[in-house]
């Protein structure tokens, strides 16, 4: 049954499977994120769904369309935001102080047919701009002290190295969004001598800590001494001839009558002494 | 075909070493019993039993293949032809597994088919997703709209495709990965170590399926280098010691929100929280000497302190006696002070020896050495 129908329609059904493959060959599916060089006999003729700015996702050509099939080739470029790595290099400062930058740049292309003719493909433009970014983070950054490489002026700098990067991409028709220093880090050599200095400056810190500290505590005992001196005087002052008897009293206390060395001391009184002025019984 | 189909090794192998049963033995070219036969049997193998040789005939083939020893490769038709026969055709059972014939007598191949292909439009077609999720749906690749949670319908694939994605629930990315240290430099060119993780979810499901190549690593050198630039924008102290905390991180997710804004990335930064920041490990001493030193400034001031409050009190004590003391001499000067003197003189003389000389026209004569010595040999009688 089937091989009859397989042996009367052999033509029929290689031509109907011939139909399909060129229907299917003729139909383009581009994803949203994906745009497409139209290309006849070598010749750029016309883009789906490239890039245009501020479109809605859903509005901009991608899903299905049409080509001519073997006649039309299609170049497929990638539509979104691409990241760019640029290699680890060696920056001079103005003041002869090296700095190893990793920098980044993204960009996207918005001249798909332009990049077709002048690049090919987007790695092929990102290995036509890796020198040109080099060359240009360094010129830019090489014109900067090294303190003003690490912070905020960084930000100006960064915006002339995306113009000037921009500028060159544009000839690929690609577009620069973004030049970012990722990292910026001292090379070796300095690595070792920024800890050394960083030591040197804790070391120092750690004496003027210790002293200040010292310094301190001397205020503070001083200061104690000093009110008490005032109280002292501020009791005292009110009668001196009355305390020098008050403290003589307690001196000898402490001095004869101290019940730790009881006995030691012999005293030798004249029958004229005042303490025993009342022995004549007058 | 069928007949490779239909060899089994064990039955291989019952007849390796025996009487081959569709050889003599003595076959010209053919294998000997003992060894065994190299050839498979089948029709779909070349060599088999010569050409015109009687004997037993290969049990293993076909009756209709085996056409007096002219022997063919299977074609299309055969194949066609042996599939008609139905199950067990192919001696054995090649092929597909068999199932028992429906009532009518036609095959349950459609009916299967139609099955799975039914299965494939309502699982491609309908999509069901959790509240946390959202699904980009795209129609030959075009996008189309997106859906949210809960059952959702579509055309099936290939023409309707959907990517959901877990939107909501936010992801922690810490920098750097692992333990290595991660120098970043202060605006003071010193270094800190620094570890931090980065918390954000997805804003716009849109821009971030379609708009950048790899979002999350776009993250995560997007947060390196705002993180870089912040830290390099105050000194160490304020890294370190904490005071700058909270404005540098801050800094950093807001410098990251407007970086990843521009690219729209569709991502929403929600925090950047420094895990750790601690000095180098190579000069973590010199640090842990200025801790030391301010832990010993500390004592020495708490120290000062105790001192000061003792000689405060005591001075304040002191004064408030005299004054008492004072008070009660101004009421009576006179015997008061008398009453002190002689109750300072009884303790006083209490505990000395005394000598009383007369001193008019004596030479007094003091055996000083004497009095110490008999002073001191007292205690010493008194033991005995």
């Amino acid at each position: 049954m089937l091989t009859d129908l397989w042996q009367r329609n052999k033509a029929l059904v290689l031509a109907g499977i011939a139909a399909v493959l060129v229907a299917m060959s003729s139909v383009v599916i581009v994803p949203e994120t994906q745009q497409v060089v139209v290309v006849r006999l070598g010749e750029p003729v016309r883009k789906i769904n490239a890039f245009k700015p501020n479109q809605e996702f859903g509005s901009t050509g991608a899903g299905i369309s049409w080509r001519i099939p073997f006649v039309e080739q299609l170049v497929w470029i990638d539509k979104r935001l691409l990241s760019f790595p640029m290699e680890r290099q060696t920056v001079l400062s103005t003041d002869q102080l090296r700095l190893e930058v990793t920098a980044y740049a993204r960009f996207r292309v918005i001249d798909p047919v332009k990049m077709v003719k002048t690049a090919g493909s987007t790695d092929r433009v990102m290995s036509q701009l890796q020198p040109i970014m080099t060359s240009v983070l360094r010129q830019e950054l090489g014109k900067r002290t090294f303190q003003s490489l690490l912070n905020a002026e960084r930000g100006a700098a960064m915006i002339r190295i995306k113009e000037n990067l921009d500028k060159q991409a544009r000839e690929y028709g690609a577009q620069v969004i973004d030049v970012r220093i990722q990292r910026a880090d001292l090379p070796a050599g300095a690595l070792e001598s920024a800890f050394a200095r960083m030591q040197a400056a804790r070391e120092q810190e750690a004496t003027t800590i210790q002293a200040q500290g010292q310094k301190q505590a001397q205020l503070i005992t001083s200061e104690a001494e000093a009110r008490a001196t005032q109280i002292y005087a501020a009791a005292f002052g009110k009668d001196p001839a009355f305390y020098d008897f008050y403290r003589a009293m307690k001196s000898y206390d402490a001095t004869f009558a101290n019940q730790a060395n009881k006995g030691s001391s012999t005293i030798i009184l004249s029958p004229d002494n005042e303490y025993l002025r009342q022995f004549k019984g007058r | 075909m069928s007949g490779i189909g239909s060899f089994r090794p064990g039955q291989w192998l019952a007849m390796a070493g025996r009487k081959s049963p569709w050889g003599n033995g003595n076959n010209a070219g053919g294998s000997g019993g003992d060894e065994p036969p190299a050839p498979p049997p089948g029709d779909g193998a070349p060599g088999g039993d010569p050409a015109g040789t009687p004997g037993p005939r290969n049990p293993w083939l076909k009756p209709d293949d085996y056409t007096g020893g002219e022997r063919r490769s299977p074609n299309i038709e055969d194949i066609f032809r042996s599939k008609r026969k139905g199950p067990g055709g192919g001696g054995g059972g090649g092929g597909f597994p068999s199932l028992p014939p429906r009532a009518n007598g036609k095959s349950w191949w459609p009916l299967v088919a139609g099955s799975i292909a039914l299965l494939w439009l309502f699982s491609s077609s309908t999509h069901q997703l959790s509240p946390k999720e959202q699904g980009i749906v795209t129609t030959f690749g075009k996008y189309s709209h997106t859906i949210g949670s809960g059952v959702n319908f579509t055309f099936p694939w290939p023409f309707q495709t959907v990517q959901t994605r877990d939107v909501t629930s936010v992801t922690n990315d810490v920098i750097p990965e692992g333990e290595g240290e991660n120098l970043v430099l202060t605006s003071d060119q010193n270094l800190i170590d620094l570890s931090y993780q980065v918390r954000w979810n997805i804003k716009n499901l849109e821009q971030f399926t379609f708009a950048s190549t790899d979002p999350q690593n776009t993250v995560r050198d997007v947060a390196e280098a705002a993180m870089r630039l912040s830290v390099a924008e105050v000194p160490l102290k304020a890294v370190w010691d904490g005071t700058g905390r909270g404005q540098l991180e801050a800094n950093t997710r807001r410098r990251m929100q407007d970086i990843l804004d521009a690219y729209r990335a569709g991502v929403n930064v929600i925090g950047v929280d420094i895990k750790k920041a601690d000095p180098p490990e190579k000069v973590a001493d010199a640090f842990q000497k200025v801790n030391v030193a301010q832990q010993l400034a500390e004592r020495d001031k708490n120290n000062a302190q105790a001192w000061a409050q003792q000689t405060l009190a005591r001075a304040e004590g002191e004064a408030a006696a005299f004054d008492k003391v004072y008070a009660e001499y101004k009421l009576a000067p006179e015997v008061t002070k008398r009453r002190m003197y002689y109750e300072t003189m009884e303790r006083v003389l209490s505990a000395n020896d005394k000598v009383v000389v007369e001193a008019n026209g004596v030479t007094p004569y003091l055996p000083l050495p004497e009095l110490r010595r008999r002073a001191q040999e007292a205690p010493a009688a008194g033991g005995q």
